[in-house]
């Protein structure tokens, strides 16, 4: 017996090394997938875990309260009140680019809802799916207005910041090559950093997205001293995600979406959605708020589940107005995110 | 007989420790074997296949050719030898500020010891990150723009797009200055290991360095002149937006390489003052009764015993400098964790680029180890 107790004493790593072994069988036990679909793990867990990003004014960024606000964090609460009964039933978690699609696949988070650009192959072969298209963006250029360029093809030569981890920085290197154009592509790993070293003059142009460039001129001194040229040289269709492979989650979030987008065009608004329901005549807004039919049963819940959305944070009109309206800093036109029955390409599945 | 008793004895420990060994192995083999499972469950890609792919990505700053048309692999490539150029060049630099500041602080001068304390404590500190971000924000708040660059020489405009210097531009007959340049230093080389030798035999010295010295400028100098015309230069011009042709130092890089040298040079200082401290008083009294001067006392005493204490705190502070420079992706330096980061937001395929640095890190540190104990072996005491 001696020479094993001898082996132990001498191994005096032997404690650390058996922390190390529980700690190994803990993150397989951890790994394995899980078997329940998400829907069901949420009603358990009565609260929605939603990834967010780390701060983008308009689409999600904490308030002066720490509280998150904006257009993504909205649709994550028309989600909870749906599912939870609750807007306000949601964990956040802010999440960089580089994380945002591990995040949902690995299911940590159950929806990212972060500007997140619907491409082919996140979508085939990154175990996400896409729901609904909530926000058509397309990339663009800020440039200080003393430096004299009309248009994006100007800027032979030029050297442009840019965040990494993104689809914007693959669509500034397809840019240029397109138009056999040279560009100095600086690629930092905040869009803080990235657009101060635009500002310190690093660089001659910031790229990103059209709508994030509009919300980072607010915040300079002078926001008339930079223009966004006219070229939007990408389409950057945005909308929240899910794990791939659970059918029913990704229909639930897809259908409280359209649910917002069919509101607006059925005029049901937050202040009168109760009223539509007890005296619309129209039987697709009857059918929808759950007067009449069965379509909860459809995503598995009850009824009301569009009326709570709605009530919770409008349609998708005004969730818009909210964040990027005539009244916000922001202000962003309404452009291609209009319904489509104003010339835009807001357009919901019906609701039957 | 006693060998075999001693192998019986030590069966059980040998045992043990197979076990043990199988068992770890086992769980690295079950730990990747559900990794790779989990990954597949939910269609998430796995593998390196993606590497030949075409990337697309920008990276600006490069020592190999590069354009967007490569591939990711080859682009993780060029992040790679930019990690490796930026590494070295700090590790030699900061060897070189530490040591001035590490003598600095042992200095019997007042104002030279405080002020070389003052920059210790205050580098050591501070976090890399902040030393990193002043270095950049002063680069570019103090730099003018490329239409006001300053210019010290001919041929050299500094700005905020970084300092722009003449590419030298060989001609065939550099040859003949390279040639009498090695011609020279091999005979330096020579004479200098001679000069021991007669120093070690007969105790007396020769200034073979100062010659060498004369020996290898003078040679290169006449060859240079002697030779037609055997160097040019291609000037940076300035031509729309910026700078073109020339060299260029890009302030992400000199930011980086500054930040990476002050703050590690703080640590190299500490290594440097400990080692000569540890040298007892005896050892300089003694060399000073021999007649040798202050800095013969330094280099032929002091210092060569100080290295045996320095060196193997000093392969640490390397070990440190090599991952610190991964936080180049703040300050927009494509190094091999900024443009890995990118290919991760092209495919998400975070588990392989992870699995990549770590292994580069880890064979980079290796290598290091591997040199700094080979030189700290080399310098120990050699026993008689």
């Amino acid at each position: 017996m001696a020479p094993i107790i001898n082996f132990f004493k001498e191994e005096f790593l032997m404690n650390r090394f058996f922390k190390l072994l529980l700690s190994l069988a803990l993150v397989m036990a951890l790994a394995i997938p899980a078997a329940a679909g998400v829907l069901a793990e949420v009603q358990k867990k009565g609260v929605l875990t939603l990834g967010v990003s780390e701060g983008v004014a308009g689409f999600s960024a904490p308030d002066s309260k720490g509280k998150w606000v904006g257009f993504d964090v909205d649709m994550g609460h028309a989600v909870a009140a749906a599912v939870l009964k609750n807007a306000d039933a949601i964990k956040y978690v802010p999440l960089a680019s580089k994380q945002k699609i591990v995040a949902v696949s690995s299911g940590q988070v159950d929806i990212t809802s972060r500007t997140t650009t619907w491409t082919m192959k996140r979508d085939a072969k990154q175990g996400v799916d896409f729901t609904v298209v909530v926000f058509y963006d397309g990339q663009g250029f800020m440039v200080k207005k003393d430096l004299g360029v009309k248009s994006a093809k100007d800027l032979n030569g030029a050297s442009v910041s840019v965040t990494s981890g993104t689809t914007s920085e693959l669509n500034v290197a397809d840019f240029a090559r397109a138009n056999k154009i040279k560009l100095e592509t600086v690629v930092f790993e905040s869009k803080k950093e990235a657009f101060n070293a635009y500002l310190a003059g690093r660089v001659d142009a910031f790229t990103t997205d059209m709508s994030q460039l509009a919300a980072m001129r607010t915040t300079t001194p002078d926001p008339s001293q930079h223009i966004i040229l006219p070229e939007m040289f990408s389409k950057e269709p945005m909308g929240p995600l899910v794990r791939h492979g659970d059918n029913q989650w990704k229909d639930l979030v897809t259908w409280v979406i359209y649910g917002l987008i069919e509101a607006e065009e059925k005029g049901i608004t937050q202040a009168n959605v109760l009223e539509m329901k007890a005296k619309s005549q129209d039987p697709v807004v009857k059918r929808m708020l759950g007067a009449t039919g069965d379509i909860g049963s459809f995503i598995n819940l009850d009824n009301d589940w569009l009326v709570r959305a709605i009530q919770a944070v409008g349609n998708y009109g005004e969730i818009y107005e909210r964040h990027f309206g005539s009244d916000t800093t922001l202000n962003i036109p309404r452009g291609n995110n209009n319904l489509w029955t104003n010339g835009g390409l807001m357009y919901a599945m019906p609701i039957r | 007989m006693s060998a075999l008793s001693d192998l019986k004895g030590r069966l059980p420990i040998i045992l043990g420790q197979t076990l043990v060994a199988g068992a770890v192995i086992y769980f690295a083999l079950a730990l990747f074997h559900n990794t790779q499972a989990n990954l597949e469950a939910r269609n998430i890609a796995s593998g390196y296949g993606f590497m030949a792919v075409e990337g697309g990505l920008p990276i600006n700053d490069t020592l190999l050719p590069y354009s967007p048309s490569d591939s990711y692999g080859y682009a993780f490539l060029i992040g790679v030898v930019n990690t490796l150029y930026v590494s070295a060049l700090a590790i030699v630099l900061s060897t070189l500020l530490g040591v001035i500041i590490g003598c600095a602080r042992v200095s019997t001068n007042w104002l030279v010891s405080r002020l070389a304390t003052v920059y210790v404590e205050v580098l050591r500190n501070v976090p890399l990150l902040l030393t990193l971000f002043l270095c950049y924000s002063v680069a570019l708040a103090s730099l003018p723009h490329p239409r006001l660059s300053l210019s010290p020489f001919e041929g050299v405009f500094l700005n905020n797009r970084g300092l722009f210097l003449p590419r030298p531009q060989f001609h065939h007959s550099f040859w003949y200055v390279a040639v009498a340049f090695f011609l020279a230093l091999a005979i330096s080389i020579f004479l200098v290991h001679q000069a021991r030798k007669m120093q070690d035999r007969t105790g007396r010295s020769f200034p073979a360095g100062w010659i060498s010295l004369a020996l290898v400028l003078g040679l290169s100098a006449i060859t240079w002149f002697i030779a037609p015309r055997p160097l040019d230069f291609d000037f940076a011009v300035l031509q729309g937006f910026n700078f073109r042709g020339g060299m260029v130092l890009k302030p992400e890089f000199t930011a980086l390489l500054s930040g990476l040298v002050l703050y590690t040079a703080a640590f190299i200082a500490e290594n440097v003052r400990s080692g000569i401290q540890s040298v007892s008083a005896g050892q300089r009294d003694a060399s000073k009764a021999l007649g040798l001067k202050p800095w013969l006392t330094m280099r032929k005493i002091v210092l060569p015993q100080a290295l045996r204490v320095s060196i193997p705190a000093t392969t640490n502070d390397y070990a440190s400098l090599v991952k610190n420079s991964s936080l180049a992706v703040a300050i927009g330096y494509p190094d091999m964790v900024s443009v890995g980061g990118t290919i991760i937001g092209q495919n998400d395929q975070a588990v392989e680029i992870i699995g990549l640095w770590m292994a580069v890190y880890l064979s980079i540190n290796l290598i290091i180890s591997l040199f700094m104990n080979w030189f700290n072996a080399r310098v120990q005491v050699v026993e008689r």
